[in-house]
């Protein structure tokens, strides 16, 4: 749609302007104020210029954390998408199935995080856990409190539960903006399953993957109460992701250089990242 | 051969959702089966459903001001964040969606930066910005700090829904002499009501659903439910089925909204895109 020109649509955004500034800009700054300084206590500060920065490039801790939260979402990406497509591909399109299925489907998606933790904490529980007794019965050692492998295999299949919804949500809501037009003629071309996916699913999926995919990726990225509700970051350190870390260095050890630094560090990712969504989402609403 | 398969594949395909959906409720089945048993049942016996089926649980938390005061503190900033991310994201969403500005590409870039920006980042530095206002364990302090990720996602939301309202039916509307606050309310708003209605759901759930600021933020006066239940895990009192009816009844109020916007959801999720 052609906009015009008028500078004084600023005043309709004045409002969120001073809102989100009072939420965001004065603790940034508050925390860049922190990154560059060294202290004693006793609200004495110096200048400590870049040495927080390096201190947190240096360290095995920042690039193991950084490492565990790519990892887990590269894994979490692999399994949600393609599930997330499957399951739209065979969600009924019309009947009393299509509400019945939506609203399930979200349920998972409005549970408070820490309580999504709580949930798959007690199902996996050997002792008192559906998951983890039967686990058990079956012969299979399974105990995500002491084993690395079993927590990360938890906080993969929570994820899973958690979010893949979201994947199917988006994909269906691509799938049902195709003209039942597209489908007759491929059927007398007499084209493959396949073809049909291929060519006809696939590229009206494009967008709706696409957000689903940055989406999955940046939250993933910032995950924080579910695994501290389940692990809480152990056993060790083995699912320690950045977040997990930082709320460790600011609030547990209250190291706030450390801490300051690293939040910029991490916030500087996610600004990339922001950037590389907005500008697909940009580009991809120019081409329509 | 094709012709047979394809029917089959299609009769069976049923079996793709219904298999996922049982997978999704099977940690919630277990959740609700344990809120209904005493913990003394929970402990010692394994059973899929409670053989002494009890509310006490559910008792506990409704007649003990420590539980509930956690949801009436929780639905209280959640309301109120509603209400504000809303509000003021009304008049800018229409400004993006109409109007070009000095500078307005970046701005909207600069509100997706903040639905992007990890909690833990800000959770230190909101306590001491909100210590300074004497605003620590108020509700409005929590509402306001999740307006920094509400506020861009509302405006977001309602920007997707408004630019799918043609541009004509303003110029009309001002060639018939409507004055633009008296067109906003009385035209343009009951256009949008959809949109407004998804932007106010996410708004809710989003602020539902994030424990750490809140947690941050509170002590005692205005501590959210979900922080409630952290206490009680770490207290090793560990009345486990306290603390699965207490999970049921977080589950709750987004299964009870739900319903009304589930054709709607997705838009909502991919920020008004799709």
């Amino acid at each position: 749609m052609e906009k015009t020109w008028n500078n004084k649509a600023w005043f309709m955004v004045l409002p969120v302007l001073v809102l989100v500034a009072f939420s965001a800009v004065i603790p940034l700054m508050t925390v860049v104020n922190y990154s560059v300084q060294d202290t004693f206590g006793n609200n004495e500060f110096f200048w400590a210029g870049t040495d927080w920065f390096l201190d947190v490039l240096e360290s095995d801790r920042f690039w193991d954390a950084l490492t565990r939260n790519l990892i887990f979402s590269a894994i979490i990406l692999a399994i949600e998408i393609p599930l997330g497509i499957v399951i739209a591909l065979n969600m009924p399109k019309k009947g009393i199935g299509v509400p019945i299925c939506l609203v399930l489907m979200a349920l998972p998606l409005l549970i408070p995080w820490n309580v999504v933790g709580t949930i798959w904490q007690v199902f996996g529980r050997v002792d008192i856990g559906l998951l983890g007794r039967t686990l058990a019965t079956l012969g299979i050692n399974y105990n995500y409190v002491q084993n690395p492998l079993d927590a990360w295999v938890t906080l993969i299949i929570m994820d899973v539960w958690h979010w893949t919804s979201l994947v199917v949500l988006l994909c269906y809501a691509g799938l049902v903006s195709i003209p039942d037009a597209y489908y007759q003629a491929a059927k007398i071309d007499g084209a493959s399953r396949w073809s049909v996916f291929r060519y006809i699913q696939l590229p009206k999926m494009k967008r709706v993957l696409l957000i689903a995919f940055l989406l999955r990726f940046m939250d993933s990225f910032m995950i924080y109460t579910e695994p501290f509700v389940v692990t809480g970051g152990g056993p060790g350190n083995s699912t320690t992701f950045l977040s997990i870390d930082l709320v460790k260095m600011a609030i547990g050890q209250f190291d706030l250089g450390p801490a300051a630094a690293l939040s910029i560090i991490y916030f500087l990712i996610i600004l990339l990242l922001s950037w590389i969504f907005y500008t697909v989402m940009t580009t991809s609403d120019a081409q329509g | 051969m094709m012709t047979n398969k394809q029917p089959l594949s299609q009769r069976l395909s049923w079996l793709v959702p219904t298999l996922y959906i049982v997978f999704l409720l099977l940690p919630i089945y277990w959740l609700v089966n344990m809120s209904f048993k005493e913990t003394s049942e929970i402990l010692s016996t394994f059973s899929l459903w409670p053989q002494n089926p009890t509310l006490r649980n559910y008792t506990v938390i409704f007649t003990d001001p420590s539980w509930y005061s956690g949801y009436i503190n929780s639905i209280t900033y959640v309301v109120l964040n509603t209400l504000i991310s809303v509000t003021v994201a009304l008049p800018a969403a229409y400004a993006f969606s109409r109007y070009r500005f000095l500078g307005d590409k970046h701005l909207f870039f600069w509100l997706l930066t903040n639905r992007m920006a990890p909690p833990a980042v800000f959770a230190l530095p909101f306590f001491q910005l909100y210590s300074a206002f004497g605003l620590i364990d108020t509700h409005i302090a929590v509402a306001i700090a999740h307006c920094l990720f509400n506020v861009p996602l509302a405006v977001w939301i309602l920007e997707g829904f408004m630019s799918g309202v043609p541009k004509e039916i303003d110029e009309t509307a001002y060639i018939d002499g409507y004055s633009f606050p008296r067109f906003f309310v009385k035209i343009f708003v009951p256009l949008i009501a959809s949109g407004i209605g998804v932007a106010a759901f996410f708004c809710f759930m989003f602020s539902w659903v994030e424990l750490l600021i809140a947690r941050t933020l509170t002590t005692t006066d205005a501590k959210p439910i979900a922080a409630t239940m952290t206490r009680t895990v770490s207290a090793s009192g560990l009345d486990w089925g306290v603390l699965a009816a207490a999970g049921v009844l977080t589950i709750i109020p987004g299964a009870l909204v739900i319903y009304f916007v589930r054709n709607y959801i997705a838009k909502g999720f991919a920020l008004g895109r799709v």
